[in-house]
């Protein structure tokens, strides 16, 4: 009988933790440093992912998503010497995604040849913004003429390019945002992940929110009508939405990505990486050293960088299955909630159907059009005890 | 034992923050009563909520010995009484024990409406009273002033008032002498057949129940068989003693002697306060005259947070009771909050103080519904029923009227604010009285219906007078109004816990800015909200809370899977916060924000 896992797949995730500078948004695991032993973290990686691949073994690699931090700073030499190993320790489908997450300048654009090379088939891109003002509020490096520049350098390198937007920033008005967008969608080519701005604890941008000086951020209703005009928009240009934040027509999205949203198994590798693996017939969450030096030391001496490897209770399992799921637009597969222990949700179920808020479509479970926007309060409900 | 002529029993009187607790420290430090490194401020408050919002609930006793400049030791007994209004009646039972008064006033700030409440208190048990001017060594101290604001306001000599700094230390010595001098000594006839007054009881883990005695006649020895004279119940007496402030045994108690008795009684409610208590054979043949006992004026519900909770919160509250008699409590079930008690208390200071104890001493997270007072429902049928609780409100066609408790307050305030606090009485419905100056501090009032006092009015005079007014009040008795049951509902379902009764004239501001209140307070959901306020079937004030249309988290990606687990868990907890009226959570500190106005 096949594994739970198996329904989204096996993917694997690298996570590079450095960054140029911090963005004031930013809560990711991501750090400033003068100077980088590239080599020392090549080593560090291979033999993580000898011992993970020790770990999966047999398994059908279905995708590898270099996310940070910015990947973009990394040799195309270690990519390089990092998908060898992959394509060493697993087999991998024809079709296998090999992302990179890219910032749209010059210099990290005249890598995208080298990581081509290596093997990346997919870069996505972080914009943020196609507005010079709003670039350095949100504390971005680049312009909008960088992004632009950098934009035609990867479609030429790469098939599939995506880039990232923010939106519901400060002082943006429903009108401009429409404007931007428009903008957006007529560049893009298969992908586009629009996020509205959360402001997070830990951040620059959560520490001056606190003291009230983060300013002329939209309220809940028009942070609503951005997000319902932008499912608008999107879906009249092609792009419609396949998952809360993130658009694409049919066929394009991130294999990778709909590896976590359908709850498939995950290794993650490098600092802070996260992952889960059905070990044994059990689903376990795993986690590394979230500091880069402490990764690095523990992987030199110890031999692996992890510090947890915890077996998920079936509660939490089905828990997080539809946590996930749910926010895709073809929702979850109600023969797997119910092989999950689903059962006990079904009155829950009943009554977020009946008001409204997700329906039931050829066997599956998703979220409708009102419910998507408050989807935290169904997910509250749905998994109510 | 000590002769009458060498004991002196007392009470200082003052307005909170006048500085009695300091001077009550001074006084038995400077007489070596307690030893300098078991001193701590504010000795005879033992509650940490004493200690905290500096204030005295329970009254405390201490034995001083003094050796006087006459070179005579004397036996000086302070009973330190609390201040605040709500604990008037304990107040007044302790003046009854002892033959004078320290009158301690603010040299900066003058008379008080508390002072006034009290040393009229004193001045009814026929004090001998010496009045005394604290913090004379601040530079806004003005004696002069304050000595004529006294004669004037309370109509008693302050032209040998004494000046002291409790603080500092000033004068402590010549309070000592005057207590010793012009305070009367106590009477009493040590052959009579015993009469010891009950002048409090508390509940003690090791002691079982303590009894605060004062000997008026005869003489009191431990082994003693005892009568409590209101009930026949006769003890056997294991211990007697004074306070110094710690227990002390002694032999025996002499008329004119104040301390303590234990007789393995179990509860405090078997001990009346005011209850004569006299030997068991050839006893006292009539009583002291007796206390008025303490009656409940508020109520409200106080409900467990977790429902899992109430059999600990009964628990408590039992316990609670045994050492607070003026504390009435039964068992109340609402449709929206579950099982919890409807409590009686003597005012909302005492309101807070029970809350807070079963909150803090018992770690149970209390719900409390809004208080009420006590209404005379005069029915059609010619009964007269107490109303305890708006939810138990019969139907409106079987009451012929309804009366509710009126209160006498007094306020004192720095003219300037006069106007805001006119305005605010007028607003409470309240009735002029009387206006008058004494300096730049007006003097007025009120006739007032306590259930527009009971619920934030002390905080909104205190808003708009910035903290300088004073105030006090007490019960004048009951009058009909037009009074009716609002009733508040949300999504159509009415919420019993908010209910109330209100004059039908307020009716329509009150239930507007109750809604506007709860639109704020309660969160919104996924769908849209009506909140009503209604009389009877007719709705008098709507709002609608309208239906949350974001909140999606932007990002989820494999690294979120267990932080966005985690955080739904959190809400589930945060959940038990929130009480469900029929679809809608209710936070439950809206039960309580819901009723303050802003007016």
């Amino acid at each position: 009988m096949p594994e739970d896992w198996e329904n989204g797949g096996f993917g694997l995730y690298i996570h590079w933790p450095f960054c140029q500078s911090k963005c004031p948004y930013c809560d990711f695991n991501s750090h400033v440093v003068a100077s980088i032993d590239q080599d020392r973290w090549a080593r560090a990686y291979l033999s993580e992912i000898d011992r993970v691949g020790q770990l999966t073994q047999g398994r059908i690699l279905k995708s590898v998503f270099f996310g940070g931090g910015t990947p973009s700073l990394m040799d195309p030499e270690l990519v390089h010497a990092i998908l060898d190993k992959v394509r060493k320790t697993w087999r991998m489908t024809n079709s296998c995604e090999i992302t990179l997450e890219a910032n749209p300048t010059s210099v990290e654009a005249s890598r995208f040849h080298g990581y081509h090379d290596a093997g990346v088939n997919r870069v996505s891109m972080g914009f943020q913004s196609l507005n010079n003002d709003d670039l350095r509020a949100l504390g971005r490096l680049h312009s909008v003429e960088d992004a632009m520049k950098a934009f035609d350098v990867a479609r030429n390198v790469f098939d599939r390019v995506s880039f990232d937007l923010i939106y519901a920033r400060q002082n943006q008005t429903l009108e401009n945002w429409r404007i931007e967008l428009k903008q957006a969608l007529s560049l893009a080519i298969d992908h586009l992940s629009l996020y509205q701005l959360t402001i997070e604890d830990g951040t620059a941008f959560g520490d001056r929110y606190a003291v009230g000086k983060l300013r002329g951020l939209p309220d809940d209703d028009a942070a609503a009508d951005m997000y319902d005009a932008t499912q608008e928009i999107c879906d009249q240009m092609g792009f419609p939405v396949y998952e809360v934040s993130n658009h694409a027509p049919e066929g394009a999205e991130s294999q990778h990505n709909l590896i976590y949203w359908r709850y498939g198994d995950y290794a993650g590798i490098g600092p802070g990486a996260h992952g889960r693996l059905t070990l044994n017939g059990i689903r376990h969450a795993t986690e590394t050293h979230t500091a880069p030096q402490m990764w690095l030391n523990a992987v030199e001496t110890k031999g692996s960088g992890e510090t947890l490897s915890e077996a998920l209770t079936a509660e939490d399992a089905v828990t997080e299955f539809l946590l996930m799921g749910m926010r895709l637009t073809e929702g979850v597969d109600l023969n797997r909630l119910q092989a999950l222990g689903g059962d006990r949700f079904s009155n829950n179920i009943n009554r977020m159907t009946e008001m409204g808020f997700v329906e039931t479509k050829a066997g599956r479970l998703c979220v409708s059009a009102t419910g998507r926007p408050v989807l935290n309060g169904v997910l509250r409900e749905l998994l109510a005890d | 034992m000590t002769d009458l002529s060498h004991i002196r029993n007392f009470s200082i009187v003052a307005h909170i923050d006048h500085g009695k607790s300091t001077l009550a420290d001074r006084l038995i430090q400077s007489t070596q009563t307690v030893a300098d490194r078991d001193m701590k401020a504010q000795l005879l408050d033992s509650m940490d909520i004493e200690r905290e919002r500096g204030i005295t609930i329970k009254a405390n006793t201490v034995r001083i010995d003094y050796l006087a400049d006459n070179g005579e030791k004397y036996v000086l007994n302070l009973i330190d009484t609390p201040g605040h209004v709500d604990f008037a009646y304990e107040v007044s039972r302790s003046m009854r024990a002892v033959e004078g008064s320290l009158l301690v006033v603010d040299s900066t700030q003058g008379v008080e409406a508390q002072t006034l409440a009290n040393v009229y208190q004193a001045i009814d048990a026929n004090h001998e009273i010496v009045p005394v001017l604290n913090k004379i060594d601040l530079p806004a101290a003005d004696c002069e002033r304050v000595a004529e604001q006294i004669e004037d306001v309370i109509g008693i000599d302050a032209s040998e008032a004494l000046q002291v700094s409790a603080k500092s230390g000033i004068g402590i010595k010549e309070t000592l002498e005057a207590i010793v001098h012009r305070l009367p000594a106590p009477k009493g006839d040590r052959d009579a057949p015993l009469k010891a007054m009950l002048v409090d009881s508390w509940y003690d883990s090791y002691l079982g129940v303590v009894v605060l005695v004062r000997i008026v006649d005869g003489v009191l020895r431990k082994n003693d068989k005892v009568k409590f004279m209101s009930n026949g119940t006769v003890h056997h007496v294991d211990r007697i003693g004074v306070f110094k402030p710690a227990m002390l045994a002694v032999d025996e108690l002499g008329p004119g002697e104040i301390g303590f008795l234990t007789a393995s009684i179990k509860q405090v409610r078997d001990t009346r306060v005011g209850d004569t208590i006299t030997h068991d054979k050839k006893g006292a043949d009539t009583p002291l005259p007796g206390f008025k006992p303490s009656i409940p004026v508020v109520f409200c519900g106080l409900f467990p947070v977790d429902s899992s909770e109430f059999e600990d919160m009964r628990d408590a509250i039992e316990k609670l009771a045994l050492n607070d008699a003026s504390f009435s409590y039964e068992m109340e079930s609402s449709a929206a909050l579950g099982f919890g008690f409807r409590c009686g208390f003597l005012g909302l200071l005492h309101l807070e103080v029970i809350r807070d104890r079963i909150e803090r001493e018992y770690n149970i997270d209390l719900i409390t519904t809004a208080p009420s007072v006590v209404y005379h429902l005069h029915m059609k049928s010619g009964e007269v029923r107490d109303l305890h609780n708006p939810a138990d409100m019969p139907d409106q066609t079987l009451i012929d009227h309804i009366e509710e408790p009126r209160i006498k307050a007094t306020i004192l305030v720095p003219d300037e604010y006069l106007g805001d606090v006119l305005k605010l009485c007028q607003d409470r419905r309240g009735i002029q009285l009387n206006l008058t100056y004494a300096g730049s501090r007006a003097m007025t009032e009120y006739d007032l219906p306590l259930n527009e006092v009971v619920f934030d009015f002390y905080d909104r005079l205190k808003s708009v007078t910035k903290g300088y007014a004073s105030f006090d009040y007490h019960l004048v008795g009951y009058r009909e109004d037009n009074l009716v049951k609002m009733s508040i509902l949300v999504n159509e379902e009415p919420v019993d816990a908010l209910s109330m009764l209100v004059h039908r004239d307020r009716a329509e501001t009150r239930g507007r800015a109750m809604c506007e209140k709860l639109k704020d307070l309660i969160p919104r959901h996924m769908f849209k909200i009506p909140i009503q306020a209604a009389i009877g079937a007719k709705v008098i004030a709507r709002e609608t809370l309208s239906a949350m249309r974001k909140d999606v988290t932007a990002k989820c990606y494999g690294g979120d899977a267990t932080r966005k687990r985690k955080l739904l868990d959190k809400q589930k907890a945060g959940k038990k916060k929130m009480r469900q009226f029929g679809k809608v959570e209710i936070p439950q500190e809206a039960f309580i924000s819901a009723l303050k106005m802003d007016d």
